[in-house]
């Protein structure tokens, strides 16, 4: 059984049919990487399994328990946290008050100050801004904040939608090292991206999403060697 | 095409500097006339300073109200006016009995702590149940209609309130204890002003430290910045957006008693609307949405009001100054809403996202 199973799940925006029936797997401890291109769905498709929409028609379920009608804010007690696409910082609070909204459904806080030294140690320039308001942060560091807010509720499955977008190439590499350490740690984790081929260095599998549906599925590996994938997504003729 | 828009927004735009600039001499030669011919003593001044101040807070403490809501989804919610006078109305029998069976005068300040709580307790109820049968099921509908709907609960509100108590007008009773005057500064200052200022500010150093350091605080704070985002870090936001009219609703139920202890013209179904909208006008003045902002215009606001009929329009020659009180407010609102939306301490509007 995986730790997350979709399965053939439909979601509208009112009338726009913006998922048409996606299936897709991620066992324990996997990096699963989802690629498409823009207005694929691949942002609908991480709303979808975080609980901030629901299909219509489709079933979603965590570690074998059904979580289709689940209200966003109930997943996270249950080990989902997302990374939004555009960051998603509390702009007007500081440093330190995101991390603590982080950790909002916790209440152990021995664990919340190790967790935040944690966070600290992998991104030191949080600690230095610490007191600073959120908005003040450069988009880098501001990936940092909504990264290290998502460790904070100590998920087991980590969504992260699209986290080098925007940002210089320099930090792109910083964020996908990232990504794997979190991951080393022993968190499993979805990422959306349309950097494929970097996505794709990184994961085991991947998928990729075309118009609301999954199209193809494999080894990340040998996504890297489709052809299909390196016209669409990689940019190789 | 472009050219004539560009032009006809420069007209409008010379229009309003041309009306700002008449504006501002009309309320200088007024200040000029007023304190050339020394029409008042500083005792005088004073008074009026302390009335406003006593008065002012008491419009802050609705403009939280309106703030904390609008906060959350940017929505006015102008039955506040009525949550307010639902406090103060079901309040007053009950500090009429008080007085009836000596209890205001044995232990006042006992007395007047569980007034207040009781006020607050039914603002606080009134407050929620119009979010829950009135706001809620419109959450997601265009934003004229929850608009339309305040202003329909507010009438209801009101009639209620005439069926359960009457059309007569009830006053608080006297409190021996807050007659007296204190001396600050060489002024005597009513007992009563004094004592409704420094409870309401209290109140306020509450509401900030609760918003400001509590868990619960920060998660209003991340709610009305980003709700979706707030839901993904595990916040209820249905229950943050029912704590905050809670709040508001607690804070206009103090401000009623206040009001009772403070003004002796008494309460009656209808006394909602103008603090109501005087209150509101606060919250724009301070930039709605604005906490310290809402405080601060409360306070401005009764200082306007206390000191603009004796200080520019008198100096101005027209009569019956203090009878144009009412209209202060109003004409603030006006020329608030035309030459700085965002009020004095806000950030622009637009900013903020549904
Ligand atoms: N809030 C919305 N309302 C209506 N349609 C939307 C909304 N968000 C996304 N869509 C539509 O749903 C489709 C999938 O969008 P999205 O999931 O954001 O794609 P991606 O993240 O892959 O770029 C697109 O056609 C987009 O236009
Ligand atoms: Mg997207």
């Amino acid at each position: 059984m995986a730790m997350l199973e979709v399965r053939d799940i439909h979601t509208y925006y009112g009338n726009i049919h913006a998922l048409k029936g996606v299936t897709l797997e991620v066992n324990q401890g996997e990096i699963v990487t989802l690629i498409g291109a823009n207005g694929a769905g691949k942002t609908t498709t991480l709303r979808t399994i975080s609980g901030l929409l629901h299909p219509r028609q489709g079933s979603i379920s965590l570690d074998g328990e059904d979580i289709t009608a689940c209200p966003a804010h109930e997943l996270v007690y249950r080990g989902i946290a997302m990374v939004p696409e555009g960051r998603g910082v509390f702009a007007k609070m500081s440093v330190q008050e995101n991390l603590e909204m982080g950790a909002y459904h916790r209440s152990d806080r021995p664990g919340i100050s190790a967790d935040m030294e944690r966070v600290f140690t992998l991104f030191p320039r949080l600690r230095e801004r610490r007191r600073q308001v959120a908005g003040t942060l450069s988009g880098g560091e501001q990936q940092m904040l909504a990264t290290g807010r998502a460790l904070m509720s100590k998920p087991r499955l980590l969504l992260m939608d699209e986290p080098s977008m925007g940002l210089a190439p320099i930090l792109v590499e910083g964020i996908f090292d990232t990504i794997q350490a979190i991951n080393k740690e022993g968190t499993t984790v979805l990422l959306v991206e349309q950097n494929a081929l970097m996505a794709l260095s990184i994961a085991s599998r991947g998928y990729v999403l075309q118009t609301g549906q999954i199209v193809l599925t494999d080894q990340a590996e040998k996504l890297k060697k489709n052809e299909m994938v390196q016209k669409a997504y990689l940019g190789i003729e | 095409m472009f050219r004539r828009t560009l032009s006809r927004l420069s007209w409008v735009d010379l229009f309003l500097r041309a009306f700002q600039l008449v504006a501002a001499v009309v309320i200088i030669i007024g200040l000029v006339n007023t304190f050339t011919t020394a029409r008042y003593t500083s005792g005088q001044w004073a008074t009026l300073v302390f009335s406003g101040l006593a008065q002012g807070s008491i419009y802050a403490l609705i403009a939280l109200g309106y703030t904390l809501v609008y906060g959350i989804l940017l929505m006015i919610n102008f039955a506040h006016g009525e949550v307010y006078m639902a406090g103060a109305f079901s309040t007053v029998f009950l500090a009429i009995h008080f007085a009836r069976t000596g209890f205001l005068a044995r232990s006042p300040l006992i007395a007047i702590v569980i007034l207040i709580l009781f006020s607050a307790a039914i603002s606080t109820t009134i407050a929620v149940l119009l979010e829950r049968i009135a706001y809620r099921p419109l959450r997601n509908a265009p934003r004229l209609i929850p608009l339309i709907t305040a202003i329909g609960a507010s009438f209801a509100l009101q009639y209620t309130f005439r069926g359960l108590y009457g059309t007569q007008f009830r006053a608080y009773p006297d409190i021996a204890v807050l007659k007296g005057t204190w001396n600050i500064l060489g002024f005597d200052v009513p007992l009563v002003q004094l004592v409704v200022f420094l409870a309401a500010l209290g109140l306020m150093v509450v509401l900030y430290w609760y918003v400001e350091r509590t868990r619960a605080g920060k998660a209003m704070r991340a709610v009305s910045e980003d709700k979706a985002v707030a839901r993904l870090m595990g916040i209820d936001i249905d229950k943050v957006i029912v704590s905050t009219f809670a709040l508001g609703g607690a804070l206009a139920g103090a401000a009623g008693v206040f009001n009772g202890l403070y003004r002796p013209q008494g309460v009656f179904f209808l006394m909602g609307f103008f603090p109501g909208i005087k209150a509101f006008t606060a919250a724009v003045l301070g930039g709605i949405g604005n906490i310290p902002g809402a405080m601060m215009g409360g306070l401005l606001l009764g200082l306007i009001e206390s000191l603009g009929p004796n200080s520019v329009l008198e100096g101005l020659g027209i009569p019956a100054t203090n009878q144009l009180k009412d209209a202060i407010a109003f004409i603030m609102l006006v020329l608030i809403l035309i030459f700085r939306p965002q009020g004095i301490f806000g950030e622009r509007l637009a900013e903020k996202k549904a």
